[in-house]
């Protein structure tokens, strides 16, 4: 069901369930994401500071803070 | 594998769900998991009942005992619900038409209860399940499909309404302040009466189109921008007020619930 998936430290996107509104990248204070071919992408994982707010705000939950 | 919360709350086999890209219900929808996570209620004590429309969906996705009802008809259900099992949490998920257009009655009518349900009202200002036709929280003179030059009803005020029926907590906030709206979901439930919470969300594909509002992330935006909270509005001058609307929980006074009212007169005749 969820092998499209990217897993990082900080963050887990699953790619299946993302319908790239890009809410996540406009709230996300450090530019952390885009989206890429209607999908959001991690471009600069070393800038998150694990806010969440994306996670708080994704209408899908594709998107989630580790270890929280 | 989704997060430890999603994990825990929905059907996660069901998911992703039908919503359009952006639309706000998810956010509330995960937003009212978040509320039950910390106060840690105990799952199989909690009933969500739904009518029918884009927010009557999210129940589908929640893991508890969940009922979709009837158009208009869920708060009914719900009285139902609460009066056989008076130990349940009921929540109620509804809409902005459901609620206030084809379930009004049953709305004003659990307010003036206090009946112990906690309503949530997903207000997207629009019935976009049917395609977008003006519902009672259209604002005045915006488009819908069957006002193509525009609506000429006066918006239902949501919390006004319940407040004044007779609801003993009563909040509202957006799908952008989610943690507020978190929290204003927790004191609902927490509140033994009837609760009604406004999530105002953001329809994209229907209400946004039709009024040129942009994309999910401009009309969140806009929440942002223009919702005040009532604690600080109290500091604001009208001017400054302008052309902006209030968040915030605006009315908590606990009175007598009707199901223990209704425990009370069992209890006396049966002394009798």
């Amino acid at each position: 069901m969820n092998n499209n998936e990217t897993v990082t430290d900080k963050l887990v996107v699953n790619e299946n369930w993302c319908k790239g509104c890009g809410i996540c990248v406009k709230f996300c204070p450090k530019n952390v994401l885009k989206v890429e071919n209607e999908k959001v992408k991690v471009i600069d994982i070393d800038k998150c500071i694990q806010c969440g707010l994306c996670e708080l705000r994704c209408p899908d939950f594709a998107i989630y803070v580790r270890g929280k | 594998m989704p997060s430890a919360l999603v994990n825990e709350y929905f059907r996660t086999n069901k998911l992703p769900q039908i919503w359009c890209p952006g639309c706000g219900h998810g956010i509330i929808t995960r937003a009212i998991t978040a509320a039950i996570d910390k106060l840690g209620l105990e799952r199989d004590k909690i009933c969500i009942v739904s009518g029918i429309g884009c927010s009557s969906r999210a129940p589908g996705y929640m893991d508890f005992d969940t009922l979709h009802t009837t158009h208009g008809r869920a708060i009914a259900f719900a009285t139902g619900v609460k009066m056989a099992n008076p130990d349940l949490k009921v929540i109620v998920i509804t809409g902005d038409g459901d609620a206030t257009a084809i379930g009004g009655n049953h709305l004003i009518h659990a307010c003036r209860r206090n009946i112990d349900i906690t309503t949530i009202v997903f207000n997207n200002n629009i019935y976009g399940m049917t395609g977008g036709q003006y519902s009672p929280t259209t604002p005045k003179f915006d488009k819908g499909t069957t006002a193509p030059y525009g609506n000429i009803d006066k918006a239902f005020d949501i919390p006004a309404l319940a407040a004044a029926a007779g609801a003993t907590y009563v909040g509202r906030s957006t799908a952008y302040h989610t943690q507020l709206l978190i929290s204003l979901i927790e004191n609902g439930i927490k509140n033994e009466g009837f609760s009604l919470i406004e999530a105002l969300s953001v329809c994209p594909t229907y209400y946004g189109r039709k009024n040129k509002k942009g994309s999910a992330v401009d009309m969140l935006e806009w929440q942002k921008d223009h919702a005040v909270n009532i604690s600080a509005a109290s500091k604001m001058t009208p001017e400054s007020l302008e052309g902006k609307f209030l968040i915030g929980e605006f009315k908590n006074s606990p009175e007598p619930e009707y199901t223990s009212e209704y425990q009370k007169i069992i209890d006396r005749l049966c002394k009798e």
